[in-house]
């Protein structure tokens, strides 16, 4: 061994050490994250605020998982939104037909979600960017107008009515109220833990790599087409995650669920909170629920109110929330280090 | 599905006129609205994702314009006029600022837009239907071309899109403008530096796209019912035509649009609930086979 190589082994083994570190403190964030959460019923009895963080489960899931796609690997999904509309849809027929237990209709519907994220994606992620937009969001629509028609086997336009059954299982029931807060909470905190192990690992820098020169990485012999696809049904499951949540909040499935609006409402929660900080799309979950609670209650005319605060980060910040505070940071530390 | 209806309908001349007549309404609209959103994303690169309430706009102005002059000329001048204004405005002020950022910025900018103007119509008409009505002048005995009911005012909608197809194709191939705006969309540094207000052409060429939809919305006000919203769907179907027909080539836009509008007006016979469906899945066949769409060009 050269000296050169000796030299190497050890920032790697460095490198090691500290992806170790990292990971252990992650889970320990998650860990106190959830107690934080878990416990927060035993202070208040406010069922509102329960409510609030279960349905900022269901976007958070969804949103961040979107962000895989956008922020990490620059694919800009505008049909993100039709797996969230698929997890709600399949988890609530699977229980309403067949009656499984909850657990297997909850990995069933992953897969479901699996093959057919596998095969729009295996069309779609070979498109340049405006494209995959676009023919995202037509599947989209597809999948949409597919809830509509097929109204026999899924309600069409009333949606999944008659209530989702929850049965209990394992001591958990998820018809009582407390249940359902715990359990939404410990999906998003593993949920988030997980898309953040992805993140964090070397397929996850791969990713990055993508993004940043998708020519370079075809080079050093990184198969792009794969990686994009597999990234794809990756974020794919984690937005059916949410829309299970959602499910199993409402207790049933509507079409707006699979419509174009959830998808532009997670880019614009992405841009909302950020995208360049894995919390940033939590934090603009958080800031887009009380943004919308709010303003719904003083004029029906949110669209305009929304549209404004849009203009105002995309045109005025040009960076979301996170990324700001991010950058504030880091210019901080640069100047208390003299650079 | 209802297979058998399709067939019959094959088989009768009547029906098969009416039927494409229809189709080509929808297709002629479309291409309209879609020719504009092509244009833009061909000169400025940037995917003008509120196109569908230019379209919207289109229609509301000249039901007003209407409502006010009674005169139905107007309403057309109106609602391309209006749009074309709005175009200009929207690009010099909002859009400009955002070319060269990502694409996400872009649709997030257009995102906004789309909800403002969705209630800005809903506060100024109302969120419920509106109709224009047929003006008296078209008000006459439907035309009967083998069997088939075809209204005179389906042929002026035609011919309108028709002649405007025309005079965008022979103008930008070959009028000095249309030269500029070729050499803007191919290299916009060069043109700005041999001293042609690149910011002018952006905004006229916004303006032109807008008012082409614009004008769709006004030649659609008297056969369809307006409501805010109305432009997203036509926002959807117009990208479907610009995918299908390759991004920045408007014969391909004109055949896209054709083409959907065909498979709207016949879908609807054979699949009366998923003629939204086949659209789509044409798309995805077109883009599998040929990610470029029909008429595109490789990216450079």
């Amino acid at each position: 061994m050269t000296e050169l190589e000796a030299g190497r082994a050890e920032t790697l083994a460095s490198v090691r050490g500290g992806a170790a570190f990292q990971r252990y403190r992650d889970v320990l964030i998650a860990v106190i994250a959830f107690a934080v959460l878990a416990s927060l019923p035993l202070f208040t009895g406010s069922k509102a605020l329960l409510d609030f963080v279960i349905r900022c489960s269901a976007y958070g899931l969804f949103a961040t998982s979107l962000n895989l796609l956008v922020g990490y690997t620059g694919l800009t999904s505008f049909g993100h939104g039709m797996f969230f509309g698929l997890g709600a849809y399949s988890f609530g027929l699977i229980m309403q037909k067949l009656g499984l237990p909850i657990p297997v209709a909850f990995v069933a519907t992953l897969a479901i979600t699996a093959v057919i994220a596998a095969v729009i994606g295996a069309i779609c992620v070979r498109l340049k960017e405006i494209y995959f937009a676009f023919v995202t969001l037509a599947f989209q629509m597809l999948i949409h107008s597919t809830i509509l028609s097929w109204a026999s086997f899924t309600g069409g336009d009333q949606g999944l009515r008659g209530g989702i059954p929850r049965p209990a299982f394992l001591g958990i029931n998820l018809a009582n109220h407390v249940h359902l807060y715990i359990a939404s909470c410990a999906l998003l905190v593993l949920g988030l833990l997980a898309m953040r192990q992805i993140a964090q690992s070397p397929f996850g820098y791969t990713l990055r790599m993508i993004r940043d020169n998708a020519a370079r990485a075809s080079f050093l012999g990184i198969d792009v087409w794969r990686a994009k696809l597999t990234v794809f049904v990756l974020a794919a499951l984690f937005a059916s995650m949410g829309g299970m949540v959602m499910a199993l909040f409402v207790s049933g499935a509507y079409p707006e669920f699979a419509y174009w609006t959830i998808s532009g409402e997670g880019i614009f929660i992405n841009m909302l909170g950020g995208v360049s900080t894995f919390l940033g799309p939590m934090v603009g979950t958080v800031l887009l629920l009380l943004l919308n609670d709010t303003v719904t209650r003083f004029t029906e005319y949110h669209g305009i109110v929304l549209g404004v605060v849009i203009l105002f980060f995309a045109l005025g910040l040009r960076k979301g929330l996170l990324d700001f505070v991010a950058e504030w940071f880091s210019h901080r530390r640069d100047a208390g280090e003299g650079r | 599905m209802d297979l058998d209806a399709l067939a019959g309908c094959l088989s009768s001349s009547a029906c098969l006129v009416t039927q494409t007549t229809s189709g080509l309404i929808i297709g002629m609209l479309l291409f309209l609205v879609a020719v504009g959103l092509t244009l833009i994303f061909g000169v400025l690169k940037v995917v003008n994702f509120s196109h569908g309430a230019f379209y919207m706009f289109g229609a509301y102005f000249a039901m007003t314009a209407y409502q006010l002059t009674g005169s139905f000329a107007l309403a057309m001048l109106a609602g391309a006029a209006g749009t074309a204004l709005l175009g200009l405005i929207f690009e010099r002020v909002f859009m400009s600022r955002v070319y060269g950022a990502d694409v996400l910025m872009q649709l997030l900018v257009c995102y906004a837009f789309v909800l403002i103007f969705d209630d800005v119509v809903r506060i100024i008409w109302g969120p419920e239907f509106k109709s224009m009505g047929m003006p008296a002048a078209f008000q006459v005995m439907p035309l009967f071309i083998a069997g088939g009911v075809v209204p005179p005012y389906y042929l002026l909608l035609i011919g309108v899109a028709l002649v405007a197809a025309i005079v965008l194709g022979i103008g930008l191939s070959r009028s000095r403008i249309g030269k500029v705006i070729r050499a803007a969309a191919h290299n916009p540094g060069m043109v700005s530096a041999l001293g042609i207000n690149t910011g002018l052409i952006y905004g006229g060429v916004f303006a032109l796209g807008g008012m082409l939809a614009g004008l769709a919305g006004a030649l659609a006000a008297p056969v369809r019912s307006l409501t805010p919203g109305m432009g997203f769907s036509v926002l959807i179907e117009s990208f479907i035509v610009t995918v299908i027909g390759g991004m920045g080539s408007i014969l391909g836009a004109l055949i896209g649009a054709l083409l959907l509008g065909l498979i709207r007006s016949f879908g609807s016979l054979g699949f009366p609930l998923f003629t939204e469906g086949l659209m789509y899945l044409f798309m995805v066949i077109v883009l599998v086979s040929k990610p470029t769409g029909l008429f595109g060009k490789e990216a450079a």
